[in-house]
């Protein structure tokens, strides 16, 4: 009995760090509507600042005070952040928020390995709570006791500071209508700014509180992330209460999940979070959000087919591409192969994000699920190549229509991070089911059979199924369910009142994207000849979202281009410098800040300028609005 | 002249929405703005206190341009705006939701405690403590009135403040409106309600389809039924 009470307060205690991150997240959600991705980088950050300044300062006074002003200086670089990138960025989707601040996330990985070295720092202990209080036999650490106490403290002192100061009640009528606080009088700008450097300060106290009971790493910002999110999706965002709730569910679930799925604890978190979704699908404490309005101005060019001069544009650019065995050695087409792969991956989440309105955090969960299925059909079952191919895709088709199945209850950024959850969770699956995918490991050995093994033979393959499915999804997005998914994409309330099944279509979508996410895995597999976790991890899943962003969210097929782009830089750029992640965010932040449009985007936006410069004068409304792709 | 209007200008994406929009209010005087639905009356407030991101124009405030400005700052020169929709903090309490409008007291405009706005609203007196998502729509309507009050304006915009409302809420509306023209308040009023208007305007512009098609006294605006009746729904 003793043991249970113990690993009871033992999740307690882990409760208050997961807290105290996840009510900062809230509460610069709330007021600037930013799922800010960087908030466990600010935990990171928050915990190595502890760590130093903690082994310079000696003494109890030079402890806590460490752990405050490591909390205040990582408040500090929020502040500097929301006023030098966020700033810019309020009014673009919140696609383009969450993308930033993941680039920053990648960003500060890299600067952290940088300044305090790869390896594992184990902080000092806090004074006056180095010890263990006995508890009918079973130890339990003092600190543990002080972070219990702490969570309700700082719950108590967070409800005060919102429900009894004139900031805490700008703060609340902001988190429900930003535009009509400034239209009496008060200066967004600096609300927001206060807003942030709060929710920083508590995300960096938390990682400094964890300082005594953890090693500090240079992983620590995902692995919170993504318990924040799930803390946030089931306690509620915006509620400071529905996270200390969750905080508390999750921590405990984890500390009893560990006895009785020692491997897969995190199954457990995960089915309760579906059941909280599927009764509150808002959160415990959440509110329902109100419909999004639509920006105006977006998507204001109605999409079209292909006129035939274009097609024979794009089919000369495929017979062009398929030259490239004739010229380029094997390397070359190894490198062609994969950027035709990722053309299939960036596709299939475009279809889902550009023409459903569905941005997916966690695609990569299908695109791995395909690779995975390839493997497990190769090589336990021994199948060929081509039942193999038919098959494979079907675990990422299968993987979606579970998830797909949740996730599609939800939408905007709810929809985003629960995607991410899902995806976190099959990589945990991967990474720690040994005996099955081999973990770490992962399976070896799944090569293609040898009609398509020569590197031409295989781009050629590449190349054609990504062709394939280009065009089967464009004509998909021209077809009536095309009509039907960009209706509730551009109005939920409308596409249903006249008729459209609209969770189903968008069900239907999900899974159409994560079937041909699993064809991609699937050739991805057989490029590699080998399978790992990190092929469903969260950075391929941000890859495939850069990819789309970078080719254009308003466009039919700008993924196709964006996928090129990135795909052939990202390679180059690994093949240079030791310091990839840095560069890619920054790349990332510059992208999401210089050209929100995307590349294809853009393009057609100085067509368009072009065109409407040889008639002047002329008013929108009263010439038919000008087609474009 | 307190707010003068020049050119404006104002487009939503794509889509020209006021077409060079001009008129003036004089110190302490009640303007009505006429016009049908969507004939751009919530434009031209929106566009002046610069919630819309796409106008031209110039706007002379107390003699200052403030066209330039962002929102917070042309509301802080005394230029308050009561939006159509009430918009009131559903969350916050009747005194949480005043504390939110509050500003410094001005030299040049009447100072509202929120005791004198309790006298003027008395419903919202005997609910102070009451979420502003419990409350009817005339109640919501006084709340806005009184929220914009407290930032102590010298000019309010009211778009549409008789929207909605029953008969009797209307009259304490007008009387309201008065109480705050006797204190000093310059007034623009944006109304269908010719008769509404009637009771509380000294002149009348008439609004239709972006562009403004008259303006004159109310005795002007009585002289010419034709334009009435060809802009305003009765």
């Amino acid at each position: 009995m003793a043991f249970y009470v113990v690993q009871f307060l033992t999740g307690l205690a882990s409760a208050a760090s997961l807290f105290l991150v996840a009510s900062g997240l809230s509460i610069i959600f709330g007021v600037t509507r930013i799922v800010n991705f960087a908030h466990g980088a600010f935990y990171m950050i928050g915990a190595y600042i502890a760590f130093t300044l903690t082994e310079r300062l000696s003494g109890a006074f030079g402890f806590w005070g460490s752990i405050v002003l490591a909390a205040l200086a990582v408040a500090l670089i929020g502040v500097l952040v929301e006023m030098v990138l966020l700033r810019r960025i309020y009014h673009a989707p919140e696609l383009f928020q969450l993308l930033a601040t993941f680039g920053l996330t990648l960003m500060v990985e890299d600067l952290v390995v940088l300044i305090w070295g790869p390896d594992d720092l184990v902080g000092r202990r806090a004074p006056g709570f180095r010890g263990a209080i006995d508890f009918f036999g079973q130890n339990v650490p003092s600190y543990d006791l002080f972070l219990i106490v702490l969570g309700p403290v700082v719950l108590g002192i967070l409800w005060l500071l919102f429900q009894r100061t004139r900031w805490g009640v700008l703060v609340r009528a902001a988190t429900q209508d930003r535009d009509m606080v400034a239209a009496l009088g008060v200066n967004q700008k600096w609300l927001f700014t206060s807003v942030f450097a709060v929710g920083v300060f508590l995300a960096a106290l938390g990682g400094a509180l964890q300082i005594p009971r953890d090693a500090v790493h240079h992983a620590m910002d995902l692995r919170i992330i993504v318990e924040v999110f799930v803390v946030v999706v089931i306690g509620g965002l915006g509620s400071i209460v529905g996270a200390f709730v969750a905080a508390v569910l999750v921590s405990e679930l984890n500390a009893f999940g560990i006895l009785i799925f020692p491997k897969i604890s995190i199954i457990l978190v995960f089915l309760v979070m579906a059941a909280v979704l599927i009764v509150r699908p808002w959160g415990l404490f959440g509110k329902p959000e109100a419909a999004a309005r639509k920006t105006p101005g977006l998507t204001v060019n109605p999409w079209r087919p292909l006129t035939s001069n274009e097609r024979l544009a794009a089919l000369a650019a495929l017979v062009v591409a398929a030259t490239l065995p004739l010229f380029a050695g094997n390397y070359a087409l190894t490198v062609g192969s994969e950027i035709a792969i990722f053309v299939i991956f960036a596709v299939s989440l475009h279809f889902l994000m550009a023409v459903g309105g569905l941005a997916s955090f966690g695609h990569a969960a299908y695109f791995g699920l395909g690779a995975y299925g390839i493997a497990f059909l190769a090589k336990m079952a021994g199948l060929p190549m081509i039942v193999c191919l038919l098959l494979g895709p079907l675990l990422g088709c299968m993987g979606a229509a579970v998830f797909g199945f949740f996730a599609v209850q939800l939408s905007g950024v709810y929809f985003a991070m629960l995607t991410l959850a899902f995806a976190q969770i099959v990589w945990s699956i991967a990474f720690q089911w040994v005996s099955v995918t081999g973990g770490d490991n992962g399976i070896l050995g799944v090569w293609p059979s040898s009609w398509a093994a020569s590197p031409s033979r295989f781009y050629w393959l590449s190349l054609g199924v990504a062709a394939l499915v280009t065009i089967a999804l464009r004509a998909m997005v021209f077809s009536p369910f095309g009509y039907a998914l960009r209706a509730t994409r551009d109005s939920l309330l409308r596409s249903e009142a006249i008729g459209i099944d609209a969770k189903r279509i968008q069900w239907t979508a999900f899974v159409i994207a994560g079937t041909t996410a699993g064809i991609g895995g699937a050739l991805f597999a057989y490029l590699k000849g080998s399978v790992f976790p990190d092929n469903l991890g969260i950075s391929l899943s941000v890859d495939a979202l850069v990819m789309v962003l970078l080719g254009g969210v308003e466009t039919v097929s700008g993924a196709v281009i964006g996928a090129i782009v990135y795909k052939a830089l990202n390679i180059w750029l690994v093949s240079q410098t030791d310091l990839s992640k840095l560069v890619l965010g920054g790349f990332i932040v510059l992208i999401v800040v210089v050209f929100p449009k995307g590349i294809v985007g853009m393009l057609e936006l100085l067509a368009q300028r072009r065109r409407k410069a040889s008639p002047p004068g002329s008013s929108l409304l009263a010439k038919p609005i000008e087609s474009a792709e | 002249m307190k707010l003068t209007v020049e050119g404006l200008n104002s487009h939503y994406g794509p889509a020209h929405i006021l077409f060079d929009i001009g008129f003036e209010v004089g110190e302490g005087e009640v303007v009505a703005l006429l016009g049908r639905n969507g004939a751009g009356k919530s434009t031209t407030f929106r566009s002046i206190v610069g919630l819309v991101a796409q106008r031209t124009g110039r706007i002379m405030f107390e003699g200052k341009d403030v066209s330039a400005k962002p929102t917070h700052e042309i509301v802080r020169e005394g230029l308050g705006y009561v939006p159509e929709e009430r918009r009131i903090f559903t969350d916050l309490t009747v005194e949480e939701n005043l504390e939110v409008g509050k500003q410094p007291k001005r030299p040049n405009a009447p100072y509202w405690t929120r005791e004198k706005l309790f006298a003027l609203f008395p419903n919202l007196g005997e609910m102070k403590n009451r979420p502003g998502g419990r409350m009817s729509g005339g109640e919501q309507q006084m709340l806005t009135i009184a929220r914009t009050l407290m930032g102590n304006p010298s000019l309010v915009l009211l778009d549409e403040p008789s929207e909605g409302l029953s008969p009797k809420i209307v009259e304490q509306m007008v009387d309201a409106i008065l109480t705050m023209k006797k204190e000093g308040v310059s007034i623009v009023v944006s109304e269908q309600n010719l008769h509404f208007a009637r009771l509380i305007s000294d002149r009348a512009y008439i609004i239709e389809r972006g562009r403004i098609c008259f303006g004159g006294t109310m005795a002007e605006l009585d002289a010419r039924p034709d334009i009435r009746d060809a802009h305003l729904s009765l």
